[in-house]
């Protein structure tokens, strides 16, 4: 096994790198050129800073998408468009021409309940009748591509290939905290996400139904006899899934921008996110988005910013590589 | 609104060169998906690896195309074995996962500004087919029937790709009727009682997966050469699920399935397409409702929903049998 792993990090190497390897000698690395501004230690916070920030709002989605896995076992490729739905119809509400004009308060509210919505409709109206029917999970899976074109093109249709931004707390005075600087907005974002993971958290933890999600989570027929309705519990996973990528689309459209494909191009990495930390752990699924934000903006020291993401889906492969049950997930015999 | 415009594009969008492109690829998705059971959501990655080995040995190190062919051949080889080493022991769901981020990360490495100099970047590369084209026997012209008509080199391409398709799937029917074939068709079935036969699933498994991601080097070399360029955004991860969709169209698990499908499918969509654009045109279906440049988005919905309802009412597709594509949690 030892031999094979380290034969397969070669083959990456091979196969990553190789194509670009005449590029190295020939192009001098973009790190070194633009070092006149600040030094490498304050850079290095301010990467820190930005990938946290990034991390967080990547774990608000992937939670919703671990716990789904968890309870159904079905891996939705269609969660980034729950995530561009959310961002989209708070554009609506707040910035386009033809919507009423909300504050983005109320817009983000609106968003996040129409994503819930959302979750609830395709859980009963798809995947309910899809399980009843008997088809194979795997079968399942394909449906959950079929999902995600569809929507990501009617979202298209919709609102156009012009990216936008939400009317309120567009451009932002700095706020310098020695070395690193933050805006008023990313700093809001950023609070206002770790209190939305310590609420799923404590939901999870305290109350009825977070101990019936895990229940159900841990063995499905074992809480199905102790008598929890485990299609209600389900339900619930999709709403509270559908309500945080809605939550997540409002707060990565605000701190980038929003377009058509956001969600899509977001879901690889809170797949990275969600496989790092251990497929089906709420918890795990929050520290691998958190590391996955980090490492993407980390690289963008040594590396040129265009390859950000490609390092975080790297870092997937490497850890199906070393320790494929994640950080948090348990050991099983997994194959 | 000229209906015989319209049959005209989607028989000519059926028979064409990327129908063949696709249906080769789409043979290769059979053998992973069809009979192992291999949930390959990157079988795009091999036909980047593939058309991009050909262009770049060509452009950038001035080698032969014959010599870029082995070398398409070979990383598409390499990227089998890189992604089936860590995945293939996992569950079902963790291939999926690490195939569909692999095949994203290789188009954003070769598209990105780092690897310019030898992959062009954003722009791709272009020219490198000279000495295929050189081989035409046909003189310069247009052939063909009625309205569908074909230019000397998409005729020449065409030729040589649906001569591929019958010559891989004569080798495909060879190989999954032969002992080794009975072997991943029960991988796919129960992979548990194979291994309890003292079968090294794993290494099945492998040798499917190489197999596969070696076609779909083929179809990703031939639709480079077809169109004389290379670009990243080409190989997007929708043209996989376009593969999936036609396969199982057409059937999962059969050899024809994916011929069958590939055909139909780019009939239907050209056809769907162009008579889209001829109402817009026509008045029959208002601009303000569907305007022309959102066709292309449509047509992406309609794939979409397509696979959705095959899969739900008829996961068989035309050719298959129901009673082995229901595939359930392994």
């Amino acid at each position: 096994m030892g031999h094979q792993r380290l034969f397969t990090a070669a083959l990456a190497l091979v196969l990553t790198v190789g194509p670009a390897a005449s590029a190295g000698a020939t192009a001098p690395g973009r790190g070194e050129a633009g070092d006149a501004g600040p030094g490498f230690g304050a850079r290095a916070l301010q990467a820190l800073l930005d990938g946290v920030q990034f991390g967080v709002i990547i774990a608000i989605t992937a939670v919703g998408l671990s716990l789904i896995f968890g309870t159904i076992h079905l891996i939705n490729f269609a969660h980034g468009e729950l995530v561009t739905i959310g961002a989209v119809s708070a554009f609506f509400l707040n910035a386009s021409a033809s919507g009423p004009g909300w504050h983005l308060i109320p817009a983000a509210l609106a968003a996040v309940l129409l994503g819930g919505l959302v979750g609830a409709a395709v859980d009963l109206g798809v995947w309910r009748p899809l399980r009843r029917r008997g088809t194979g999970l795997i079968n399942l899976f394909i449906v959950t591509i079929g999902l995600s074109l569809l929507l990501r093109h009617v979202v298209l249709v919709l609102y156009g290939t012009r990216p936008g931004s939400y009317v309120q707390y567009d451009i932002q005075q700095t706020i310098e905290l020695g070395p690193v600087g933050i805006t008023p907005r990313d700093l809001t974002v950023t609070v206002l996400s770790v209190l939305t993971l310590l609420g799923v958290a404590l939901l999870l933890q305290r109350t009825r139904t977070g101990t019936a999600i895990r229940a159900v989570a841990g063995n499905r027929d074992l809480a199905a006899a102790s008598g929890i309705d485990v299609q209600r519990v389900v339900l619930v996973v999709w709403i509270l899934a559908g309500a945080l990528a809605a939550l997540g689309g409002v707060f990565f459209g605000l701190v980038e921008i929003v377009t058509w494909d956001m969600g899509y191009k977001l879901l690889l990495l809170m797949f990275a996110g969600v496989i790092l930390g251990g497929l089906g752990s709420a918890y795990g699924a929050m520290a691998g988005s958190l590391v996955i934000g980090v490492v993407a903006q980390m690289s963008t020291l040594w590396f040129p910013v265009d390859l950000q993401y490609a390092w975080a889906l790297l870092a997937l492969v490497l850890v199906l590589l070393v320790r494929p049950q994640g950080i948090l997930g348990r050991r099983e015999r997994v194959g | 609104m000229d209906f015989s415009a319209v049959l005209a594009d989607a028989i000519r969008s059926g028979i064409g060169p990327i129908a063949a492109v696709f249906a080769i690829a789409a043979m290769g998705l059979n053998l992973h998906f069809g009979y192992t059971g291999l949930l390959n959501f990157g079988q795009v990655g091999f036909m980047l690896v593939g058309g991009y080995g050909l262009a770049i040995t060509v452009v950038t190190w001035g080698g032969s195309m014959w010599l870029g062919i082995l070398v398409g051949l070979a990383s598409a080889l390499v990227l089998a074995l890189l992604l089936g080493l860590p995945t293939l022991r996992l569950r079902a769901d963790y291939l999926a996962i690490a195939t569909i981020a692999a095949g994203e990360t290789l188009r954003i490495f070769y598209r990105s500004g780092w690897a310019e100099p030898t992959t062009g970047g954003v722009f791709g590369l272009q020219r490198f087919a000279g000495d295929f084209y050189a081989l035409n026997p046909m003189p310069p012209g247009r052939y063909g029937l009625w309205e569908v008509r074909f230019g000397a080199r998409d005729l020449w391409v065409m030729l040589v790709g649906w001569t591929l398709v019958l010559v891989i799937g004569l080798l495909l029917a060879l190989l999954v009727h032969s002992p080794w074939g009975r072997v991943i068709r029960s991988v796919r079935e129960d992979e548990t009682a194979v291994r309890s036969l003292g079968k090294n699933v794993y290494a099945y498994k492998m040798q499917s997966l190489v197999i596969g991601g070696l076609l779909g080097a083929v179809a990703g070399m031939l639709q480079a050469i077809q169109v004389q360029s290379v670009n990243p955004d080409s190989f997007d991860p929708a043209v996989t699920f376009f593969l999936y969709t036609l396969l199982v169209l057409g059937g999962a698990g059969r050899i024809l399935g994916p011929v069958v499908g590939s055909v139909l499918f780019w009939f239907v969509l050209t056809f769907v397409d162009s008579a889209l654009r001829q109402a817009i045109g026509a008045g029959i279906v208002p601009s303000d409702v569907i305007s022309t440049s959102e066709v292309g988005a449509v047509r992406f919905a309609l794939v979409g929903l397509a696979l959705i309802l095959l899969v739900a009412f008829r996961p068989q597709g035309i050719l298959g049998s129901r009673k082995e594509m229901l595939l359930g949690d392994r």
